[in-house]
């Protein structure tokens, strides 16, 4: 496995955010994370990524523990996260924000030309054709673009485990569509990818396997070719389907 | 909202691929341009807009505007504002601002002028003296802001009075200190040979001409989108053109008697300036603190989660912008020939501020330029020394120039609005 999540536990203050969540993710399938608005997803993200400690638990990255304390480590380990909120300059054009904070230099000076050149390759091995001028600010990109954007400066970096928090909430059908093919492409070239959603339409689109979070914990790990729509609805909404479910996580570890 | 990929600025020809005809490639060239322009990036085009209306309009209202004596004049009176706008816009970039920078500036020039007048300090030391005032004013600015906290409008604030107040300290509750040493009264003063002046035009315009060219054939070799050789070259002609009618002028004869005393030659106010664009527009352009200053203007939490060291970055820009308001210091004081408790006081503050926003930084962040500073101080000194032609009191010149910043601040919130719909975080 490129990533065992087991028993994590996060707490803000009093309040426990994640309680004893396990997971796991292997290079070339896509895992998608699901759950209500407020379940935790994003918080586990994070955990992941270095932003947040966690409390307890281990991470273990091809089955050795790590520990991950900031978003270097994250990125050392080959662990890139696509946030919510893009986290894109705006005032920058596409070149500028792929390589935001890793820039490549010619002594002292940026050497511009060579990370145009690496984007464009990047773009064209990810088949990407919706972004043909590189020197465009963010600013004026549509949503899709924007997403195309932020996960095209995930896997940038030769990373293992791209991680996208919600890349299709704001998107309409057409480029979900699109990002969603983004998202396939990834893991058939062998990346791992934990996708998170509530759309569940999205969700059987692209994922293999499918984990529910329900208030923090763990409701279950299905197949997306065993599984159907209502048995995920019934793990988000109540944490168990059938057989499958809280209170009893053990059943289901894989 | 529009998610219609096909409304999107239309994009650069493809590169060697296509090969469009070259009359297209240049159409293309504008026509991507001008989307950007509808889009809300307007960059220089208000400022340089302003520029030409006022001088159309001034020349006619008073024909002695447009003299060669008084295009001198021009860049000596804006000199020390577009100094202290240059590094103002170190920090409008990353979202803050410096109301300080003005008596920064007197600060800076009154221990200049102690340490040459009184205790009669070689050049050097002055200048370094009053330069390492402002890296130290700046840093202790910039701490405050970024590792305490307080927001820079309180921070400098405060710093607008106590530099105030300072200065009146160094300068013995108020006297006038004159400068007598020549080379920091040539600063503002004097001017360059005639030859001087056409050799520095000469490596300028070749230096351009290089970078262009060496840029476009990179581009094309590596298969990278370019713009057409007709635009560069047209780029390098108009440049050309302007610095070489600048350096005419200003080698004619302006004084009011030649017979007396001859007064020819550009500035060397005009080469500092000029140098100090090239260092902040390269800082800014071509470097990763630059890269990474836009960045934490732009996003500050997307810069953060990049790696950015964004602290370091922030603190660095209150820096520069202190040690620029010493180098306007030492401007201001080499034209006056003296520093007294008012240097940097009055409106330089403002007309910096003015003259940055003018030209084209925002005081939202993430937006900015040395060549904003210098077109937005082109301006501001313009409509001073018309409006003083025209006999016109400091009441109207104050209330013109406080409605052009009005103008522009506008033009900012505006082009802000149209250039981000995704709404910004
Ligand atoms: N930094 C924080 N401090 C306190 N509470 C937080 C913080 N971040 C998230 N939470 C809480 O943790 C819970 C899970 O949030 P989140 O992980 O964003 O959920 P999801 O992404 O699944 O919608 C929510 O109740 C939220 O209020
Ligand atoms: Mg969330």
């Amino acid at each position: 496995m490129l990533l065992e999540l087991s028993r994590i536990s996060k707490s803000f203050g009093p309040v426990e955010v994640l309680s004893e969540v396990y997971l796991a993710v292997d290079a070339g399938e896509v895992c998608a994370l699901v759950g209500d608005n407020g379940a935790g997803k994003s918080t586990l993200v994070k955990c992941i990524a270095g932003i947040h400690d966690i409390n307890s638990g281990t991470i273990a990255v091809d089955g050795a523990p790590r520990e991950i304390h900031d978003p270097r480590d994250a990125a050392a380990l080959g662990i890139e996260v696509v946030y919510q909120d893009l986290a894109l300059c705006d005032n920058l054009d596409v070149v500028e924000n792929l390589f935001l904070g890793r820039e490549k230099l010619h002594g002292v000076v940026l050497d511009d030309d060579a990370m145009e050149q690496l984007a464009a390759e990047t773009l064209d091995s990810l088949a990407v054709r919706t972004l043909r001028d590189l020197r465009q600010n963010v600013a004026s990109l549509s949503g899709g673009q924007r997403q195309t954007v932020a996960i095209a400066k995930a896997v940038l970096w030769n990373s293992r485990l791209v991680i996208l928090d919600e890349p299709t909430a704001a998107l309409g059908v057409a480029q979900t569509r699109q990002v969603l093919e983004l998202i396939r492409r990834l893991a058939d070239q062998g990346l791992a990818v934990l996708f998170i959603s509530h759309n569940l339409n999205d969700v059987f689109a692209v994922a293999d396997r499918i984990a529910a979070l329900y208030l923090g914990r763990m409701a279950g790990v299905v197949n997306a070719a065993d599984a159907t729509q209502s048995q995920v609805v019934e793990l988000i909404t109540s944490g168990r389907s059938g057989a499958v479910g809280l209170p009893d996580p053990n059943g289901v570890q894989s | 909202m529009s998610p219609d990929v096909s409304t999107q600025a239309p994009v650069e020809p493809a590169t060697a691929s296509a090969e469009p005809g070259p009359v297209k490639a240049v159409l293309d060239h504008l026509r991507g341009y001008l989307s950007k322009v509808r889009s809300g990036e307007v960059g220089a085009l208000p400022a340089v807009a302003g520029i030409i209306a006022l001088c159309v309009f001034f020349g006619l209202a008073e024909p002695v505007f447009l003299s060669v004596g008084n295009l001198a004049n021009l860049f000596g009176q804006g000199a020390a504002v577009a100094c202290i706008a240059m590094g103002l816009v170190f920090v409008l970039i990353t979202n803050e601002i410096d109301l300080s920078a003005g008596f920064a500036s007197g600060v800076a020039a009154a221990i200049m002028a102690v340490l040459l007048t009184e205790w009669g300090m070689p050049w050097p030391v002055g200048i370094t003296a009053a330069i390492a005032t402002g890296v130290l004013i700046g840093l202790t600015l910039g701490t405050l802001v970024v590792k305490v906290g307080i927001p820079s409008f309180v921070v400098t604030l405060a710093g607008f009075l106590a530099f105030q107040g300072l200065a009146l300290i160094i300068l013995d509750e108020g006297t006038n200190i004159s400068i007598h040493n020549e080379t920091v009264k040539a600063i503002a003063g004097e001017n360059l040979e005639r030859w001087q002046g056409w050799l520095l035009l000469a490596v300028t315009v070749g230096g351009y001409t290089a970078l262009q060219v060496s840029r476009w054939r990179r581009r094309v070799r590596r298969g990278l989108s370019h713009e057409p050789l007709a635009v560069v070259t047209a780029r390098i002609v108009a440049l050309g053109g302007l610095l070489t009618a600048t350096v005419f002028l200003l080698n004619l004869e302006r004084s009011a008697n030649p017979q007396l005393v001859s007064l020819t030659g550009v500035p060397i106010v005009v080469v500092l300036l000029g140098a100090l664009f090239v260092l902040w527009s390269f800082v800014l352009r071509r470097t990763r603190f630059g890269r990474h200053l836009y960045a934490v203007g732009g996003n500050r939490e997307a810069a953060i989660r990049a790696g950015v060291a964004v602290d370091r970055v922030r603190i660095t820009a209150f820096v520069i912008c202190s040690s620029m308001a010493a180098v306007g210091g030492i401007v201001a004081a080499s034209r006056a020939a003296s520093v007294d408790p008012n240097t940097g006081g009055s409106n330089v503050l403002l007309l910096s501020v003015g003259a940055a926003v003018i030209g084209g930084a925002s005081l939202f962040g993430g937006k900015g330029s040395a060549r904003a500073a210098l077109l937005g101080g082109a301006v501001v000194a313009i409509i001073n020394n018309g409006m003083g032609l025209m006999g016109l009191s400091a009441g109207v010149r104050f209330g013109v120039t406080g409605l052009v910043l009005l103008l522009a601040a506008g033009v900012d919130a505006l082009s802000r609005g149209r250039g981000s719909f995704f709404g910004r975080h």
